[in-house]
């Protein structure tokens, strides 16, 4: 009887957890027109594309008789070609994502679900075929797999600092990384060595909180990752200050030449921007990604 | 101990500040607690080391901040005094014997004093002396005890109102001590008898110091009628430079409230120790006068209080004949005015018209009866405390007034006619007076010869006779009978008040004879002899600040001891009252004389000043406490804790970023200020207030797919508690369970309202035609609804016209459905509003209606759940989602005349305008 009702009790929260998301996302994503979709030639979809003249080798039953009536010549519609494309999205569950350094900001894996979803609200409604990577949800499209993603992207993975998944890399998709790339960049290194293998395209995400890009602290400070796991004691962390920040340069730069050598595009932003103009940013990265 | 000007009470504590070094080499080695810290990016701080470890030492100054703050508590424990106290030669082991004049004239110094006191015994305490405080005023064995107790006797101490009171020296049953003493003397600076004697007394125990104001002391003799006016003598004790002093003069004012009723300036010359003036002022004040008083001096010589000697009695003579133009001389009142007129107010009229003006005395000459009603009056006022004064004569003689039964106003029944005695047709000779007998009012006063009385009226034998004879003639017949009424008295002179009768009215002993029976005033009433053996009881009596006090239940005071002016312990000066008058008992009395002391050479004559000694314990004590604050806020800052981390992440990041939208206000969803958010009135009922949101929330969504206008989520909001002031629109579900608004929350709505809020009430159930009694619910809510408007502002209503700018502010709507499609009721237009010719529309309202009321229930039929799928059916079928949809609009319409006012209405002007432009 207590065990069913707290089940029940963590049944309910849960999902009463998923629509606040799903409404988040979907108005995020309400707020975007969408331009074109289509391949911009001529192929098989259900929008007209073109008439041309028919030529010698094509179907009698392929002229469109009304068109023709109307001239001399016979002229052949010509639909525009809609390929639906596979779009893997990876989002960093691991425990660092779970931070923000104030009571107001969002923490960086809150921002990471919803521009997750709404990018998969987006992707789906423009009828490409959205799947999460390292969530063992293959590219689908539909309405149901977007309540599936949005149940996948509340689980959180046990590591500190979580890497992109080598495997289940679709040949010629693209792909999104979202993560705040604290951890190893070997992962990373390694997946992108695989994507550019399988001829991927994609985008890769960093998302940072203030803190992390200020390191606004003081005075003799220890240290601790979310996990627990890493420490570093310091006396003056003021000191710190310059020399963190180097480094973080640095390792933005590394991730910066990694994508640029994959042919990758690579974007950091924080946790207080605007979740709008992050949509905005990725959503054209990946549209632009498409049609390379 | 005593290092420069600073003495310890507790020296020895001072040892501790040797363990100062033992507390640097601990605090030295303990550097700050690390503050603990969430941060992923740790992983990039991995392996970088520190520049320096000077954090890991407590830093110098810190160091040297603590053992401040130690030694400041150690210093300041130990009791440390600037400038103690350290009196002469040796004096630290004498006892100390602090003498007090302790008179009115002490008054004056008396903080001074007080704090000098003060000081020579906390000075007493610091060496251990022994202490004992003698007054002189009020002499008491003094007890050498320690000096703490006496100080808390002091506290409760006031000067006494009396003078020096010790004028034997051998009073002085001091001192059986062998050691030496130290004495000090509070003088008063006044010369007073016996002060010399007192002064060789003293120095036979040790060294005596005296303490003495330099300033003269000024004081206020009893005031003295003069020249119409109140003169007013000051005194003060010796002749300074020229000195100006303010007197006020207190007395109660129409209303019966104490009040200054005058104020004169007086200036002593220079040089001279007397000033007089003299305050004219009219004699009904003069009657109110209680006391006078010397501006700025604060003692008992400066008041003056006044008695009854100030003041002249009102006599109304009301005469038995009237219209007799020409005979002066004959009118039996002539005698009565030469006799008063110097000390007294006369008033002459009809007794109607004098009574009103309630006089001390009136006087009926050779009147008989009275009307019934002037009767009535005259006794109550005599029982009130009035003097009713008769006179016999012909007319009274020949009536039957008092003669079988005593008239209250009368003090004897009368036998009828009278007698006649030594005239020309009777044997006898005229009668002489009798002495006076002891309880008469006349006692003691000297009858000349040449008084005789002619003719009488005579009173009939009674018991009471006796008793009410004051004067009789040498035949023992009445002359004079009194009897009192209440607390008044009625007086018969058997004679005439002219001469007719008898020669009294013309000689001096009628005067005396009046004057003893108070008709006016004169000090005939405080003759030694009369007093002697009366009992006077005191009303209120002055303090040795000067200040009057209620004289609760002093006992009385015999009336010779009261005449002698002899304040002291056992007469508090004040005010007295006696047998019919009142006596002012003053300290300083007509032939007071201030003079100076002098002392001998020999003395050290002061003044109360003192180096005040310091006591800098307190603030060590607080200096230590400061310097640990410092200590806190600086350790706080070497472990980077000064400013919250919090606040400062925020502040970079808002600097650095620009669209941080996360501002927050008190108390208010965050999104309230910086977005637009729609409101819904929290009903407590909680499925209603579901229906709300989610109505509000999918008008919110409708109006962000179909406009401009992108709301955030709605809000429910509490009228009591919240502010509404950030919401354009409150949507307000009707529901009987929900309890009334107060009235903070009337007036929060009103002022919403004006300042262009609105309000779209929803009963929820439409009145259906022809089916008006539609049940319970629709009255309660109808009810509700009347009790709310009953509150609120709302202005006239009428149903939407057809040209309301809600009609097309931006759907072309003609109804406004929700799940019923009732009427809807907005501000009434303007009823002078017409329609132009040409234009679509009439010129209606200028701004936007503060209320919309209607029973649509349109959040039930906006509501959709997160899926989209409506929550509540509206109608049937197409029909129903057509419904649906135009409720919808008419949400959309509503907020955009919230949010745009009459922007459409003034489309009116569009041909107007592009007339102006020559299209």
């Amino acid at each position: 009887m207590n065990a069913g009702a707290t089940l029940r009790g963590r049944a309910e929260a849960e999902a009463s957890r998923l629509p606040p998301l799903f409404i988040r996302a979907d108005q995020l994503s309400g707020t975007f027109l969408l331009g074109e979709h289509g391949r911009r030639r001529a192929g098989i979809g259900d929008d007209f594309w073109q008439y041309r003249p028919a030529a010698p080798g094509d179907e009698h039953r392929n002229i469109d008789w009304r068109r023709s009536a109307r001239s001399d010549m016979q002229y052949v519609r010509q639909l525009e070609l809609k390929i639906a494309r596979n779009i893997l999205i990876w989002m960093d569950g691991g425990s660092s994502m779970r931070f923000s350094s104030h009571m107001t900001f969002p923490e960086k894996i809150d921002r990471a679900r919803l521009l997750s979803l709404a990018v998969a609200i987006l992707l789906n409604r423009a009828g490409e075929r959205v799947g999460l990577m390292g969530m063992d949800l293959p590219p689908k499209c539909g309405e149901t797999q977007l309540a599936r993603i949005s149940v996948a992207l509340e689980q959180m993975e046990e590591t500190e600092y979580g890497g992109p998944p080598v495997e289940h890399m679709p040949a010629n998709g693209s792909a999104l990384f979202i993560s705040d790339f604290l951890g190893s960049t070997e992962s990373v290194r390694d997946a992108l060595a695989t994507a550019a293998a399988k001829g991927v395209w994609g985008v890769m995400l960093q998302l940072l909180d203030p803190a992390e890009e200020a390191f606004p602290y003081r005075g003799r400070t220890l240290f601790e990752s979310v996990g627990g796991s890493y420490a570093h004691e310091t006396a003056n962390a003021y000191d710190l200050q310059n020399r963190y920040l180097e480094r973080l340069a640095e390792r933005k730069a590394e991730l910066k030449s990694l994508c640029a050598a994959a042919g990758w595009q690579y974007g950091c932003f924080h946790t207080t921007q605007n979740a709008r103009s992050m949509l905005l940013w990725l959503y054209r990265a990946i549209e632009g990604a498409h049609r390379e | 101990m005593i290092i420069g000007p600073v003495g310890f009470a507790a020296p020895l504590l001072l040892l501790a500040l040797a363990a100062l070094p033992l507390l640097w080499f601990l605090l030295r080695a303990v550097p700050p607690a690390p503050m603990r810290r969430r941060f992923p990016a740790v992983t990039l701080l991995l392996g970088l080391r520190d520049k320096d470890n000077v954090a890991d030492r407590t830093p110098w100054w810190l160091l040297l901040i603590r053992i401040l703050a130690v030694a400041a508590v150690i210093v300041g424990l130990a009791g440390p005094v600037l400038n103690p106290r350290q009196d002469g030669q040796g004096g630290a082991s004498k006892p100390l014997l602090i003498v007090l004049d302790d008179t009115w004239a002490s008054a004056r110094d008396w903080s001074a004093q007080n704090l000098l006191i003060n000081d020579l015994l906390a000075a007493a305490i610091r060496d251990s002396r022994k202490a004992a405080v003698a007054s002189l005023s009020k002499f008491e064995d003094p007890v050498f005890q320690t000096a703490g107790e006496w100080q808390s006797w002091l506290a409760g101490r006031s000067p006494r109102p009396w003078h020096f009171a010790m004028n034997q020296v051998d009073d002085l049953p001091i001192l059986s001590q062998d050691k030496e003493i130290e004495i000090r003397w509070m003088s008063d600076g006044l010369a007073h008898a016996g002060r010399v004697g007192l002064l060789d007394r003293f120095e036979e125990y040790g060294d005596v110091e005296i303490h003495e104001s330099p300033l003269p002391v000024i004081a206020l003799a009893p005031a003295k009628i003069a020249d119409g006016g109140v003169e007013i003598h000051a005194l003060r004790s010796y002749g300074g430079s020229l000195l100006e002093i303010e007197v006020e003069a207190y007395g109660l004012d129409p209303a019966g409230l104490p009040a200054i009723l005058a104020k004169v300036v007086m200036e002593f010359a220079s040089g001279e120790t007397e000033a007089t003036a003299v305050l004219s002022i009219p004699s009904e004040l003069r009657a109110r006068l209680t006391r006078l008083e010397i501006v700025g001096q604060s003692h008992a010589g400066a008041v003056s209080l006044i008695d009854d000697s100030l003041k002249r009695r009102e006599v109304a003579l009301v005469s038995g004949l009237e219209n007799r133009e020409g005979l002066e001389l004959l009118s039996p009142l002539h005698y009565l005015e030469q006799a008063l007129e110097p000390s007294a107010d006369i008033i002459n009229g009809s007794l109607e018209d004098v009574l009103p003006a309630n006089p001390d005395v009136v006087v009926l000459a050779d009147k008989a009866d009275l009307p019934d009603s002037e009767r009535e009056s005259l006794l109550e006022w005599v029982d009130s405390g009035g003097l009713l004064l008769r006179f016999a004569g012909p007319k009274l003689a020949a009536s039957d007034f008092s003669r079988f039964e005593e008239d209250p106003l009368m003090p004897v029944k009368l036998r009828a006619g009278g007698r006649s005695v030594g005239g020309a047709m009777s044997w006898g000779q005229p009668r002489s007076l009798s002495p006076f007998s002891e309880e008469s009012p006349f006692f003691g006063l000297s009858i000349p010869d040449d008084v005789t009385v002619t003719a009488q009226v005579l009173a009939q034998p009674g018991p009471e006779l006796s008793r009410r004879v004051i004067a009789r003639l040498a035949d023992g017949t009445p002359l004079a009978t009194r009897k009192r009424i209440g607390s008044g008295q009625v007086v018969l002179f058997h004679v005439t008040a002219s001469a007719e009768w008898s020669s009294l009215p013309l000689s001096g002993l009628f005067v005396q004879m009046l004057e003893r029976l108070a008709v006016s005033t004169g000090d005939a009433l405080l003759a030694p002899e009369l007093l002697a053996g009366t009992v006077w009881k005191p009303i209120s009596v002055l303090d040795g600040f000067g200040r009057l006090r209620n004289a609760e239940n002093l006992p009385g005071v015999d009336g010779g001891t009261l005449l002698e002016n002899r304040t002291g312990p056992d007469l508090s000066p004040g005010m007295y009252e006696g047998p019919d008058q009142r006596f002012a008992l003053n300290v300083i009395s007509s032939d007071t004389e201030l003079a100076p002391m002098t002392w001998p050479d020999r003395v050290t004559v002061r003044g109360f000043e003192r180096s005040p000694s310091t006591p800098l314990g307190g603030w060590l004590l607080a200096g230590a406490l400061l310097l640990l604050l410092a200590d806190i806020a600086a350790t706080l800052a070497l472990s980077g804790r000064l400013f919250p981390l919090r606040a400062t992440v925020a502040a970079v990041a808002m600097a650095l970023f620009v669209p941080a939208n996360e501002m927050r206000a008190q108390d208010m969803p965050a999104n309230a200020i910086t977005d637009l958010v729609l409101a819904h009135v929290l009903t407590g009922d909680e499925e209603l207030d579901n229906i709300a949101y989610y109505g509000l929330l999918s008008l919110g969504q409708t109006l962000h797919y179909r406009t401009s206008v992108e709301p955030d989520n709605p809000v429910g909001i509490n009228i009591e508690t919240d502010d509404l002031n950030v919401y354009p629109m409150l949507y307000w579900p009707i529901s009987e369970h929900q309890p009334l608004p107060s009235e903070e929350a009337y007036s929060k709505l009103n002022h919403y309202m004006r300042t262009g809020g609105l309000i779209l009430f929803d009963t929820r159930i439409a009145p259906q035609p022809g089916y008006t009694s539609h049940g319970s619910a629709f009255h309660r809510r109808g009810n509700l609804m009347d009790t709310l408007g009953e509150n609120l502002d709302i202005p006239k209503l009428q149903e939407i016209p057809d040209d309301h700018v809600i009609t097309r502010s931006f759907y072309l709507l003609q109804d406004f459905p929700g799940r019923n499609n009732g009427p809807v009721w907005v501000e009434a237009g303007p009823e002078n509003a017409e329609r132009i010719e040409g234009m679509p529309f009439r010129n209606l309202n200028d701004n936007v209606t503060p209320v919309v009321v209607g029973g649509n229930d349109w959040a039930a039929a906006w509501a959709m759940d997160p899926y989209g799928n409506p929550m509540y059916p509206v109608g049937r079928g197409q029909t129903g989602e057509r419904q649906r949809e135009i409720a919808l609009r008419f949400g959309v319409n509503l907020v955009m005349h919230v949010l745009t006012g009459n922007y459409k209405s003034d489309q009116v002007h569009v041909p107007a305008l592009l007339e102006r432009l020559g299209q």
